[in-house]
């Protein structure tokens, strides 16, 4: 099993990561303590900050709206967020391949 | 919602009655209530999660996924419209049939839960039981009742093992998740020996209908080819013996290890000493009170009664003319095609494995096309099968170049059932949590790689699975040539293993050498396929090449220096 | 503890003894299985009801030279994903005649409690801040089955149930 990057002191900078909890998309915290969907907007913490970081990712947890907070390592290219981990980088994009994409249709009556 | 009729009349499915569809309604109303709770903030994670699961309710990488049970992978025209229903209604307009005949939609969201649950109530379907430590989905046989070789209907026996390992109260908190297969042909096609228990329906020699079982088989982090430790219960004593052996699992299976939690564990541990404690238990339980009556089986049987069918002539003259007109059509048949028991008949497989696709997926449009062309060709069945494919049961031959045609045009017609791009594939880290690597879009390379038809059909029957983490659902263990997705720092590699099978000399695939990159593991399988077309003699398959010359040829081949 | 049989609240006459406390005159005691094995002639010639509590990976065939002399047998659940004790429960009832009382103890959740009745549990230990109400619905959330039940008929019958003959 993969799962989440294991529990360990951070040694890059991090983003915080959660799954909305109403529709279980990949979720970022952003800067104003919102979150985003799109991780170029999340706030970068510093290593030494990460566990306060997550503190937040969790508070909103037990908040409700959010599920799985967890602290990913990313490097910064040219001021933007890049997570380290390959699974890390395909949470912030969405799955690799051309799914059949089409929006859902509106409510049936 | 008008567009689902009544169930098709011919269908040969198993109805529910007013009891069932209380049931359902009484679990989708409880579901409703949970997930309002958790919304408004009344339910933890933590408290949630176990309900949700229950209902077949995962969280994934990118959003929920529901995972819907489709009863021994049988159903009908009616509800396939329906499951199109739902992938265009809440999902982004497809499904994903997986390696147990389930459908998975992957973009569910938790509010829209229970509304699918509803939907998938109306067409007497739901997601009970497809997660947990508890006895999931029963699979079977995918020409069931249809198969020129088969000698007991295993639909009937899936069916009834369905009622009985529904919320059954003494097995519904086992060590681990619990996996059964039934077929009723010599000719396993269900992977029987590589589940928990593998039964396989047969006849002695007075007629009478009997089981062997086998035990302990699985995939996974320990893979192993299951035990036979009965070659003929009788059928009044199929739930007992189950019982009996699901007893003996529940009490001294390991809890305090999810990766020694499987039966299998258990049985190689124990060795001749867990069917000796199978019997004992067989011996002094009240048999009475689990039997199984005929009359039982009889109502069962008679959901399963075969359609009406015409009285035909095989091979008709038609279709040796359309065989003979278009190549195409007659690699189709010759691919796609499965021997019938009523002459005149065929079975057909719809391959969900066009060049470059995502094993499995179906849209919306493909559903329910099937689902027509099912009514129009094979009395409303349709089959799931557990390579990822389609199957309509019972079609005339002389249909099956209109159904061909119809096929085509919505792109479900590709002519390469059981051949190399026939590939069988988890959904990979481009959906699943717990996936190390990606599979999907590895399928879709090496279908890309191996498009040429004409050399498909020249390397013939080829298995490729291939799963993104060690839980195996890609069933790599069991392919020809198997592929293991894996973490190496951060990045994806591929183990191959060779010389799988699921069938009925089933075996576990050896470690051929190092891991290859992503980039990389396409070119080794077709080094692989190279070798084996360059060793193989007339007719031999992949795996017995394998073992006839060893791994000797395939390693060097591999990793030689150029 | 609170302790229900049939979803209604049920006076608890028994008491539990530590292996080492003295046994009260008279009362009905429950005690550990190694104390009912360790003192089984005195034990079983006090003139007052006996209960024992089983280990869940202990088989209930240790209890056999006992049982005729038992009134109750507690099982445990340490977490309620834990099963065993459902097996436990049958095994009494099946296959050594049991007709006492059989309680569940420890970590059950109401969503199981029409599952330990029909496997032959006669009550449960629910913890003092438990939600009786809860416990209710639990009993009836789930109007059929599909299985023969140890305890009878007295649940509704399931689709294969209604055409199998009672053992």
């Amino acid at each position: 099993m993969s799962g989440p990057a294991k529990a360990r002191p951070a040694t890059q900078p991090v983003a915080i990561t959660a799954n909305d909890l109403a529709d279980g998309r990949v979720v970022w915290l952003a800067a104003d303590g919102g979150w985003t969907r799109n991780l170029a907007a999340a706030r970068i913490f510093a290593p030494e900050e990460a566990a306060h970081a997550l503190a937040q990712g969790q508070a909103a947890e037990r908040a409700r709206r959010v599920v799985g907070a967890y602290a990913v390592e990313v490097e910064l290219l040219a001021g933007v967020p890049r997570p380290l981990r390959f699974r890390e980088r395909l949470r912030a994009t969405g799955p690799s391949v051309d799914a059949i994409p089409r929006p859902a249709l509106p409510i049936a009556v | 919602m008008d567009q689902h009729a009544a169930i098709p009349p011919h269908a040969r499915t198993y109805r529910y009655d007013a009891v069932d569809r209380d049931f359902l309604a009484a679990r989708i109303a409880e579901f409703r209530d949970q997930v309002q709770r958790r919304l408004a903030g009344e339910l933890t994670e933590d408290e949630f999660k176990p309900l949700r699961l229950m209902n077949g309710l995962y969280l994934q990488l990118h959003a929920y996924m529901l995972r819907v049970a489709i009863p021994y992978g049988v159903l009908d025209s009616r509800q396939l419209r329906q499951l199109a229903f739902i992938a265009r209604r809440f999902d982004r307009g497809f499904g994903h049939f997986t390696t147990r005949q389930n459908i998975q939609f992957n973009w569910t969201k938790l509010e829209d839960a229970p509304d699918m649950l509803a939907a998938l109530a109306e067409v007497d379907m739901h997601a009970i039981q497809t997660s947990g430590n508890c006895i999931r989905n029963v699979t079977t046989d995918e020409f069931a009742g249809a198969a020129a070789d088969e000698l007991v209907d295993p639909r009937v026996y899936a069916e009834i093992l369905r009622q009985w390992s529904t919320l059954h109260p003494e097995f519904s908190y086992l060590p681990r998740k619990f996996k059964i297969a039934i077929t009723g042909a010599p000719h396993d096609r269900v992977a029987a020996k590589v589940h928990d228990i593998g039964v396989i329906a047969k006849r002695n020699a007075e007629g009478a209908i009997g089981f062997e079982v086998w035990v302990g088989g699985g995939l996974g982090r320990t893979p192993v080819v299951g035990t036979l430790i009965h070659d003929f219960v009788p059928e009044a004593e199929l739930l007992a013996y189950l019982e009996a052996v699901l007893r003996v699992y529940n009490v001294l299976g390991q809890r305090d290890n999810i990766y020694k939690a499987r039966i299998k564990i258990l049985v190689r541990d124990l060795g001749d000493e867990f069917r000796d404690l199978v019997e004992a238990e067989f011996a002094a339980m009240p048999r009475g009170r689990y039997r199984l009556d005929p009359e039982v089986v009889q109502a069962i049987a008679a959901h399963f009664a075969p359609p009406a069918f015409a009285t035909l002539v095989d091979d008709p003259p038609a279709l040796r003319r359309a065989r003979a007109e278009d190549r195409r059509f007659a690699a189709w048949c010759a691919t796609s095609t499965h021997p019938h028991r009523t002459p005149g008949y065929a079975s057909v497989v719809i391959s969900l494995k066009p060049i470059g696709g995502i094993p499995g997926d179906a849209s919306a449009e493909q559903m329910e096309a099937v689902a027509d062309l099912a009514d129009r060709f094979s009395f409303g069945e349709i089959r799931v099968s557990h390579v990822q494919n389609l199957v309509l049961p019972h079609v005339r031959q002389e249909d099956l170049p209109a159904l061909h045609a119809a096929l085509d045009a919505h792109g479900l017609a590709t002519p390469n059932v059981g051949l190399v791009t026939d590939i069988i594939a988890c959904p990979g880290m481009d959906y699943c949590a717990l996936a190390t690597a990606r599979s999907i879009p590895v399928a879709q390379r090496i279908s890309e790689r191996f498009a040429d038809l004409d050399r498909q059909l020249d390397i013939g029957t080829l298995h490729v699975n291939i799963s993104g983490c060690i839980n195996a659902c890609g069933h790599h263990h069991v392919g020809h040539i198997g592929l293991l997705g894996v973490d190496k720092r951060g990045e994806e590699v591929y183990q191959i293993t060779l010389g799988g099978s699921a069938t009925n000399d089933a075996a576990i695939g050896e470690l051929i050498g190092p891991a290859f990159s992503y980039d990389a593991v396409v070119d080794a399988v077709e080094t692989l396929v190279r070798t084996y077309v360059a060793h193989r003699t007339q007719g031999e398959l992949f795996k017995d090449t394998y073992r006839r010359i060893g791994p000797a040829p395939f390693k060097e081949a591999l990793y030689a220096p150029a | 503890m609170p302790l229900l049989e049939q979803g209604r609240l049920v006076a608890d006459a028994f008491v539990a003894i530590a292996d080492d406390a003295r046994l009260p005159d008279g009362a009905p005691a429950l005690v550990s299985l190694a104390r009912l094995q360790a003192e089984a002639t005195a034990l079983l010639a006090r003139n007052a009801q006996l209960g024992v509590l089983l280990p869940n990976d202990t088989d209930p065939s240790a209890l056999a030279p006992f049982l005729h002399r038992l009134s109750l047998v507690a099982l445990r659940f340490p977490k309620h994903r834990d099963g065993r004790a459902f097996t436990q429960a049958r095994a009494l009832r099946e296959h050594h005649g049991f007709a006492g009382e059989i309680r569940a103890t420890g970590h059950v959740l109401p969503d199981q409690h029409a599952f330990l009745l029909r496997c032959g549990f006669s009550t449960v230990e629910v913890a003092e801040s438990a939600d009786l109400a809860a416990w209710q619905r639990g009993l009836h959330a789930i109007p059929i089955a599909y299985q023969p039940a140890v305890a009878g008929d007295a649940t509704p019958l399931g689709l294969l149930r209604r055409h199998v003959a009672v053992g």
